[in-house]
């Protein structure tokens, strides 16, 4: 188990589960990116097989193996799929220089329905400008239920994010996230490693749940302009992505809250009562005058 | 004989009127002059669904407004509201 200084806060696993993932720029140290470099030009990142406990992969040496055992990666990744997840599968992406064409928008593998997570840990072992394209994320796209490739025509939505970032920055994904490689209009290659985690525990309050205090319940008024002034995880669960259409939208917030529910265990929790006004139905008969 | 060529834009909306805001965009250029690809820019070439038509573009598809299936009331999936526009444009030879 990793020291609990390492893991997320509330406040970070709210934003996870309103915008599908989070970010860490320039995590790990340059002596660790350039090793991995290594590995990947020498073409000795070996997979394991789909299912093996993480803590039986990448053995030293191994400068992948050496990132995974970092108490913060270690910290991310147990508050999220919970210790020594199973590992699915590893892909070491390039995107060659000067391509015409991105990828098509996607979900990775196939339609998800479950409530329970994968994470996608996504690692930038070197500098990605914005010419280089950087892997493009649709925060906030986790509960669309669609099919792979199924969503390629959508060439832009408002509030995109291509990640853009120095050497040694992680983005920790969940599965469902859309996301594409963007065009690389430099001369270099571009590199990325990613690694998806199966939970073998129940997703049940794993990170450091101090923060969490009884005030996150508190229902703010909505459609008031002081409704976002104050970022807690009321605001972080209730505040929309760019691209959100209008009905939607608010359809997502209903998704947030019945993931945090799920993950914190409070069958009550609500944000802007989109739920228990639904939850509402009285049997009891009134009483006559 | 003039040669025309079609050009696409497909806009996604806010809702299922043709003045709401543009949300997302896609182009397909049948002229080949331009190439678009995903995630090639962060501005919507119009901010609503009439400025396109204000610029020329004809609406050649409208979203239908189907009721959700029962039990999928709540269920998010592909972008609602996608409106299909075209415009002709001659090319030469």
């Amino acid at each position: 188990m990793v020291d609990k200084q390492y893991l997320l806060n509330s406040k970070q696993m709210a934003s996870f589960v309103a915008r599908g993932f989070l970010r860490f720029d320039e995590l790990v140290p340059q002596s660790v990116n350039d090793a991995v470099m290594a590995e990947i030009d020498k073409g000795s990142i070996a997979s394991a097989a789909a299912g093996t406990p993480l803590s039986q992969c990448y053995p030293a040496p191994s400068a992948i193996g050496h990132l995974i055992r970092m108490p913060e990666i270690q910290g991310i990744i147990q508050s999220l799929v919970g210790p020594d997840p199973l590992f699915d599968h590893q892909a070491i992406h390039v995107r060659q220089p000067n391509e015409g064409q991105a990828q098509g928008m996607h979900g990775d593998s196939i339609i998800d329905t479950r409530m329970h997570f994968d994470i996608q840990l996504m690692y930038f072992p070197h500098d990605v400008p914005l010419a280089m394209g950087g892997t493009l994320l649709v925060p906030g796209s986790q509960y669309r239920r669609i099919n792979e490739m199924d969503i390629a025509r959508y060439q832009n939505l408002l509030g995109q994010i291509p990640m853009v970032c120095k050497a040694g920055s992680v983005l920790v994904l969940h599965h469902g996230i859309w996301h594409c490689g963007r065009q690389n209009q430099t001369d270099q290659r571009r590199y990325m490693f990613k690694v998806r985690l199966n939970p073998r525990v129940r997703q049940l309050r794993l990170w450091n749940t101090d923060d969490l205090t009884a005030d996150q319940k508190q229902h703010k008024a909505i459609f008031t302009r002081d409704t976002n002034a104050v970022e807690d995880i009321q605001t972080i669960l209730g505040k929309g992505e760019p691209w959100f259409e209008d009905g939607a939208g608010r359809l997502e917030i209903v998704n947030r809250i019945k993931l945090w529910r799920f993950l914190t265990g409070d069958q009550n929790f609500d944000v802007h009562y989109w739920l228990t006004r639904l939850e509402n139905m009285p049997e009891n008969l009134a009483l006559a005058a | 004989m003039a040669k025309l060529r079609q050009k696409v834009l497909v806009l996604y909306l806010a809702n299922s009127a043709l003045d709401s805001r543009v949300k997302g965009w896609s182009i397909y250029d049948g002229t080949g002059k331009a190439h678009y690809t995903t995630g090639d820019s962060d501005t919507p070439p119009y901010s609503t669904g009439l400025a396109a038509l204000l610029d020329g573009w004809r609406v050649i598809q409208f979203p239908q407004l189907n009721p959700p299936y029962p039990g999928m009331e709540y269920t998010t999936s592909f972008q609602m509201y996608e409106f299909i526009f075209e415009q002709l444009e001659e090319i030469d030879g």
